[in-house]
């Protein structure tokens, strides 16, 4: 085996396990306050711990940045993540595929849902502005894009969905205050579980900051999207899951 | 410091004029039509306080049944007080209570019963905005008591737990850290909220509920802090959304110092009718012009959703936009708080000089106006040590271009609300920028016909050729079609249309008949 399995974190040498963590304690800045501040990196793993920073702020607390070794190993075989399981293509390739093999538009329906009112997540996947340089799906000639924007109840999403006759439907959660990201998502596709026969129903896909992308079964959702997506993998995916593996499937 | 940028004054006053003519016919938009929350607001100074036991305020209640007999376009004050006198009650709450149990109707007067009712609801309206009269008068008191901030740009912090009592001891502690200007951020999705929540509260969702009842609670706190830290310490909150008024009335009734409070932000990043947003907005500056409050506009918000550099010159526009219906509503400059933001990718060649160029460019646009600087947040990418560096920058930049009100940036945007630390963290940067370089703008002059002055130059021009278009079209044409942020928001759609109506021949509104007078 060429590959090592097994890491630890690297400060400026091969296995050296060094860390740099920061934190407040609701103590006032004394000696006891910086012990109390090294105790806590001995109970996460770190030792030695070095302590190089500890500064009063407010009444009664103290912040820390401490530097320390950890005693913890990384296995690498053991990661769990949902690795991309479908091919990145350009706008071009998708608007090709859609075109040659659909034969429409395909139509998105995209909202931020529950109070949320945070639109930049949706924004960057869907305005034709996009983010990093890439463009949004607005951009893209064969998908036909409905943005409802902000704060749009689940009723409403359905009934677009129904008018627009989506083939998928994207939702994006920032807010994540008394886990109302879990908890809006679950009833979105409660509603649309009850709305829409299985076969009819759009692809249901949400996206946020905050996300477990492992938790799709869950969440009744076919699937999450975690920091960083651009709208080139969130267009993939549809080609992917709505195109090309519907006819490998029935091929 | 004015004349940094070799600004041509012909151009300058050209593009006031364009945004006046741009702006005049929302104005005659807005002084033809009201809304069910100005007229909520006229009832809220004439006294009606509290809620049914659902929680929805008398003010709605009151509203709903007038509007459900007369409709809206009279106005309520006139049907409201010819009701109570022909019940024979002194009391406006009681009169709320009594409508919504459906034991009183409505109707439009006229003749003898129109004059009486409209002088006594002037009557009970003038004693409202007496008490905001008084309000500003206590500020002023204390402004010379406790004293002013030692230094410019005034430094603004957030404070945002969702529940009202840990909040306060955040906001006193911010204070002491060194904060000038308090703002609670409302729990999302109060802006679309057609009532004004009561009483205090714990819970919201990334942020705390405006009520009268939080306003007059923090208020009280941050007085206690002040007289503590003989600085006067201010605190800000929303009138926006739906509520937009009320707010603005509620806020001069707890003295309140700033309001965030923009002519488009509701329209663009809310969705709410765009005439009812400028009817709104205008009543609830002329209720700011009066108490005092200084307006923070938003124009900050255009540069999260479109680009920094490109759309630039919309910022100007807006501002410009936001300055003519400041002053139409009888605003003062020392009260226009227009914001801008450090929002340039910092990949961008030379990020940092077209940020201080067009930072500079607002400061030589409005000299008179103290300019809301707003700290990066859609660059802000996690990466918390970047972060804190472009925090620094910013910090910079305004302190170089001698803004008036600095929102203090967080390393942790994006991440998490704002711990204790991270606050810390983020005033030290500010302690630092202005300790080490306060003075900077006395000697920082760019080059004369250098890259600054050059990209302010074409900004201008961009945005006179902008406000051209939107002259010829209309603003609410250049709204719908997109020209601001990105965001379509056509005339006739969006939240709380159906809150809107055109004045009827007899409309009245005493609240606006006495904020219209000339007064001082």
């Amino acid at each position: 085996m060429s590959e090592k399995t097994v890491v630890r974190p690297y400060g400026d040498t091969t296995g050296d396990g060094m860390v740099q963590v920061s934190f407040t304690l609701p103590v006032p800045h004394d000696k006891r306050a910086e012990g109390a501040a090294v105790q806590l990196a001995n109970k996460m793993g770190m030792d030695p711990a070095m302590l190089v920073h500890a500064k009063p702020i407010g009444d009664g607390f103290t912040f820390f940045v401490v530097y320390g070794r950890v005693n913890h190993l990384v296995d690498l075989a053991k990661v769990q993540v949902v690795e991309r399981d479908y091919p990145l293509l350009s706008a071009k390739e998708v608007n090709a595929v859609v075109k040659r093999r659909l034969r429409r538009k395909l139509s998105v329906v995209g909202a931020c849902i529950g109070t949320d009112a945070h639109t930049v997540g949706i924004d960057a996947i869907l305005n034709v502005k996009g983010i990093a340089g890439e463009k949004g799906l607005e951009y893209y000639r064969e998908l036909k894009v409905t943005n409802l924007g902000a704060q749009v109840s689940v009723p409403e999403l359905v009934e677009a969905a129904r008018r627009e006759r989506a083939d998928a439907v994207l939702v994006s959660q920032v807010v994540t205050q008394r886990d109302a990201h879990l908890h809006n998502t679950r009833e979105m596709s409660a509603a649309f579980r009850e709305a829409m026969p299985a076969g009819r129903r759009p692809l249901l896909i949400v996206g946020g900051p905050r996300f477990d992308e492992t938790m799709t079964g869950e969440l009744g959702v076919d699937r999450i999207f975690g920091r960083g997506t651009t709208p080139g993998e969130v267009a993939s995916y549809l080609v992917h899951a709505l195109i090309t593996s519907r006819e490998a499937n029935v091929a | 410091m004015t004349g940094k940028l070799g600004l041509d004054p012909a151009l300058v006053a050209r593009a006031r004029e364009l945004a006046r003519r741009a702006g005049q016919p929302v104005v005659d938009l807005a002084r033809s039509h009201t809304t069910v929350s100005v007229e909520r607001a006229v009832l809220r100074l004439a006294g009606v306080t509290g809620a049914d036991p659902d929680g929805i305020p008398w003010v709605n209640r009151l509203v709903d049944a007038v509007v459900a007999d007369v409709g809206l376009g009279h106005g309520v004050a006139a049907p409201v007080f010819d009701a109570l006198a022909r019940e024979g009650i002194a009391d406006v709450t009681l009169l709320a209570q009594k409508a919504a149990a459906g034991s009183v109707r409505f109707a439009q007067p006229s003749g003898k019963a129109a004059t009486a009712a409209r002088r006594a609801s002037r009557k009970a309206v003038a004693a409202g905005i007496r008490s905001i009269d008084r309000r500003r008068a206590e500020r002023d008191r204390l402004v010379k008591r406790f004293g002013d901030p030692a230094r410019r740009p005034w430094i603004y912090l957030i404070v945002a737990t969702g529940d009202i009592y840990e909040d306060i001891p955040q906001a006193q502690a911010a204070a002491r850290a060194g904060a000038d200007v308090i703002a609670v951020i409302r729990s999302t999705g109060q802006s679309l909220l057609d009532y004004v929540p009561e009483g205090a509260t714990r819970e919201g969702f990334a942020g705390t509920y405006a009520t009268q009842e939080n306003f007059r609670l923090m208020r009280a706190a941050l007085d206690e802090t002040s007289k503590e830290l003989g600085r006067y310490v201010r605190l800000t909150n929303y009138a926006s959304g739906l509520c937009m008024p009320e707010m603005a009335t509620l806020a001069g009734l707890e003295r309140l110092d700033m309001m965030l409070n923009d002519s488009m932000y509701g329209i663009l990043f809310r969705d709410i009718n765009p005439i009812r947003t400028f009817v709104d907005q205008r009543f609830s500056r002329q209720v700011h012009a009066r108490a005092g409050i200084i307006i923070n506009t938003g124009e900050d918000n255009y540069l999260t959703t479109a680009d920094a550099v490109d759309e630039a010159h919309t910022v100007t526009v807006s501002q410009l936009l936001n300055e003519f219906f400041a002053h139409e509503a009888g605003l003062a400059d020392w009260q226009l708080g227009l914001g801008h933001a450090f929002e340039i990718n910092p990949d961008v060649p030379e990020s940092f000089r077209l940020e201080l160029a067009h930072a500079l460019l607002a400061r030589e646009l409005f000299p008179d106006a103290p300019l809301k600087w707003m700290p990066p947040t859609k660059h802000m990418t996690g990466d918390v040590f970047r972060g804190n560096l472009l925090d620094g920058f910013f910090n910079l930049v305004g302190t170089m271009t001698g803004q008036g009100i600095l929102l203090v940036g967080m390393m942790t945007e994006a991440v998490v609300t704002p711990w204790l630390s991270d606050r810390d963290i983020a005033l030290q940067n500010v302690r630092y920028v202005l300790g080490a370089a306060g003075g900077l703008h006395e000697d920082f002059v760019p080059a004369p016909g250098g890259f600054i002055q050059a990209r302010a130059h074409r900004v201008l021009g961009e945005l006179e050729n902008l406000l051209e278009r939107i002259g010829d079209q209309s603003l609410l044409t250049a709204i719908a079609e997109g020209t601001f942020g990105i965001m379509k928001r056509p005339a006739d759609r969006g939240k709380g249309l159906d809150g809107v109506a055109r004045h009827e021949a007899d409309y009245y509104n005493p609240a606006t008949e006495i904020l219209e007078q000339p007064h001082e």
